[in-house]
């Protein structure tokens, strides 16, 4: 398991892609209005900026990967 | 000291066996509970509306750090839920103020989450990049190149320009096809919007950013279909992201009609 951890980085613009657009949305009491996906994408964009945008990209080998998509703890 | 508890939504489920929900931590650290209504069970965690109340909520988005921890913990969750059955994860802070809130959800998104319940069952997703290949191009050649006059410079500056045009046309026409038989194989796909410049280095090139839901028996399969395809455009440079959970597939629709 710790290997396919080590094997299946995440970038982070590739999650939120996911978790940010996709999923059950009906009637939370508290939910994310499009103002506040955007506001994260902001946020990202300023860190990424300011750091480097290294982090945004984890290319990823063709190697093909048993289904254990496990990210980082 | 009390304070005001919500419930984070981490994923809806068919009929996980909540003893294997001991132990497990979900966003905040809070254990893991279930809440079963409707023949479906969703998985959730307190949290402390100090921190996840609509208010608090805004400020900690724009601490990137506070949403990196957040969002990948959500993510981990998921994964090990999937462990257990099919997952139709919650979107990013789906936060609810009570359990009767939890089974009015179920009650309501019954047939919308039965039907991403077995859209998502056994399968995974694979997400594919393309870009616009940066490999140097040759550039058509100008007569009288080299230093020469300001004419010769503005038609090889031209050439340039429209070899840099033709090149993005020819990269989005190939991420057309590359996605048509890639949706060809898989049992569906979705293109999300290009990452946006500054999220993505490549971001400007970028011609395909699509999700595709494969049998996860067929997973390797697909991965194997990429490669080769890709290796036939030299136009494009493909990047392939996964598998993942379906996320890009466990769509539930905003509002379902009320079930009885």
């Amino acid at each position: 398991m710790a290997d396919s951890l080590a094997l299946t980085p995440i970038a982070l613009v590739d999650l939120l892609d996911r978790v940010l657009a996709t999923g059950v949305v009906i009637s939370g009491e508290i939910v994310l209005s499009i103002a506040d996906v955007d506001l994260v994408y902001v946020s990202l964009r300023a860190l990424l900026s300011s750091v480097s945008s290294v982090r945004a990209v984890t290319p990823q080998p063709f190697a093909p990967q048993p289904f254990d998509p496990v990210g980082p703890a | 000291m009390t304070t005001a508890g919500g419930l984070w939504l981490h994923a809806v489920m068919r009929d996980p066996d909540p003893a294997r929900l001991t132990g497990l931590t979900g966003v905040g650290g809070g254990a893991l509970r279930a809440i079963a209504a409707a023949g479906l069970t969703a998985v959730v965690c307190p949290v402390d509306l100090a921190e996840f109340g609509a208010e608090p909520l805004r400020g900690n988005l724009e601490d990137i750090g506070w949403v990196e921890a957040v969002a990948r913990t959500h993510h981990h969750v998921a994964v090990e839920l999937s462990q257990l059955g099919p997952v139709v994860p919650a979107r990013l802070a789906t936060i609810y103020l009570s359990d009767e809130s939890v089974v009015g959800l179920l009650t309501r998104g019954r047939t919308g989450i039965d039907a991403a319940l077995t859209r998502v069952s056994g399968r995974i997703e694979w997400g594919v990049k393309a870009y616009t290949s940066s490999a140097p191009r040759p550039t058509p050649a100008v007569a009288g190149s080299g230093p020469g006059t300001g004419a010769d410079y503005l038609r090889r500056k031209r050439a340039a320009l429209s070899a840099r045009s033709e090149a993005a046309t020819a990269a989005a026409a190939c991420a057309e096809e590359l996605h048509r038989a890639l949706a060809e194989v898989a049992e569906a796909s979705r293109r999300h919007p290009p990452q946006s410049r500054g999220l993505n280095p490549r971001a400007a090139s970028m011609v395909l950013n699509g999700s595709y839901l494969v049998d996860a028996a067929r997973g390797d399969r697909f991965a194997e279909t990429v490669a080769e395809l890709a290796s036939g455009y030299g136009a494009i440079e493909v990047e392939l992201t996964g598998p993942w959970l379906p996320y890009s597939f466990a769509i539930v629709p905003v509002e379902e009609t009320p079930d009885g």
